[in-house]
């Protein structure tokens, strides 16, 4: 009881460290940064867009680690964990996706090219949504679990070659340019602190779907027992 | 006892010997292969059939049936309940693995023998350049290496025949832009160095995959 308790406090501590940075950061976007002037005010798009892609990446990650433990160790912890930062993952890759293509339209004219990191980020998109109906429809849960961990992995080693692949086949077109100069101070800070803002809304995220998880199993297992 | 490529040969033998008296999946991946490429040539103009075009469709033609011939790989195994045999056999897992991965791209390299001639004549390629075998070769090594892993996923789960593709082309999705792109290259007359970087890719994504699956297998075909 007494860690129940202390784990609601953590949880509740880091809940409100989010809620707070997450205002900093956007009143940073949307107020303290100056407009990008080749651009216009379409470009403050880019301080969601970078903290969401970087974010999906480390979501993806964290599903690699944990299908590797939870193979070694079949603790169905890590499957939780695994399972819930995947559809995290799957949700900031589709931010991803659409602040790019409203990004694109503006920017280079276009709502779509098949730029390497656009095409890159659409397939790592299929091969999560793979995973999670993969999961899904497995006939029992151990199976889903299993079956989760090996796509977790192979998915996940996929992503270098995928990048490999769409660099080559790409570098027969003029890549489209996406600053004029660099990044100046205050653009540079604001991205920074939207980074730790998704970055933290991610870790709540995350804990309070293991949490809804593990609430889900118990109660599997309760209705188990009274049958 | 035999030795581990006793094993995996042995495996390998029985289902070419099952295919030789059924015929099953070499005869449908054929004419499936075929009609994708005709049903893709629909969409040609006349005069429009350049080497680059063709090579999409060759691929395309490849990967669905590749598609299917994996799948069906399994689905046999699993439907007359060999499957449960296999896994009672006194064999490591890697072993069955490599067994069924290499019955898979003996098959496939079979039908994409008899596919690529007729590919040729029908969309009117100048002659058969020896690229083409390298690239077929190393492309269908790595659908054989993902294929059969995702192969024995697919078959235990609810919607089986939706999963294998879900599954597949995603991952396979390097190895298919490679093996387009080099096709491309080698059917406009692009010597072997133009493709250079390409066959890399595909080495790379056949190495990795091959490595990982092996050891992978074991867990997806517990039961």
């Amino acid at each position: 009881m007494q860690s129940l308790k202390q784990n609601a406090r953590i949880t509740n501590g880091l809940l409100g460290l989010t809620f707070v940075v997450m205002i900093a950061a956007q009143f940073l976007i949307f107020v303290y940064v100056p407009t990008e002037r080749t651009m216009g005010v379409v470009q403050r798009i880019f301080y969601f867009h970078v903290p969401l892609g970087w974010n999906a990446f480390l979501a993806f990650a964290v599903v690699f680690v944990c299908s590797i433990l939870y193979l070694r160790s079949r603790d169905m912890k890590w499957d939780r964990l695994a399972r819930s930062s995947a559809e995290i993952g799957l949700l900031f890759t589709t931010l991803v996706l659409i602040t790019g293509t409203i990004w694109d339209k503006p920017a280079w004219g276009t709502w779509w090219t098949w730029d390497p990191r656009l095409t890159a980020t659409l397939i790592l998109w299929f091969i999560y949504i793979a995973y999670l109906l993969v999961s899904a429809y497995a006939t029992e849960a151990s199976q889903g679990a299993r079956y989760a961990a090996v796509l977790g992995i192979i998915g996940f080693l996929d992503v270098p070659i995928v990048a490999l692949a769409i660099v080559l086949w790409q570098t027969q077109h003029p890549s489209p340019l996406i600053f004029e100069g660099g990044l100046t101070d205050s653009m540079l800070l604001t991205l920074i602190v939207s980074i730790i803002a998704f970055t933290l809304l991610y870790a709540s995220l995350l804990i309070l779907r293991t949490s809804l998880r593990q609430d889900a199993d118990e109660i599997k297992k309760l209705k188990q027992y009274m049958e | 006892m035999r030795s581990a490529a006793g094993k995996t040969l042995a495996i390998v033998w029985k289902d070419i010997t099952s295919e030789m008296r059924t015929k099953e999946i070499a005869t449908s991946l054929v004419a499936f292969a075929l009609l994708v490429i005709v049903v893709v040539s629909f969409t040609l103009e006349p005069g429009q059939n350049t080497s680059s075009i063709a090579a999409g469709i060759l691929w395309v033609a490849f990967t669905f049936a590749g598609v299917l011939g994996l799948s069906r790989s399994f689905v046999i195994e699993k439907d007359k309940g060999c499957l449960q045999g296999l896994m009672l056999c006194p064999v490591d897992r890697s072993i069955l693995y490599l067994g069924k991965m290499l019955s898979i791209l003996a098959f496939m390299i079979v039908v994409e023998a008899i596919i690529l001639p007729v590919f040729i004549v029908l969309l009117d390629q100048s002659g058969f350049p020896p690229q083409l075998a390298v690239i077929a070769l190393l492309a269908t090594i790595g659908f054989a290496a993902v294929g059969t892993l995702f192969s024995a996923m697919a078959v235990n789960t609810r919607a089986r025949e939706v999963m294998m593709p879900l599954l597949f082309l995603p991952v396979a999705s390097p190895v298919i832009i490679a093996a387009i792109k080099s096709t491309g290259l080698v059917l406009s007359g692009e010597s072997w160095g133009a493709i250079a970087s390409w066959l890399g890719v595909m080495a790379a994504f056949d190495a990795i995959f091959l490595a990982v699956s092996p050891l992978v297998f074991e867990f997806v075909i517990e039961e």
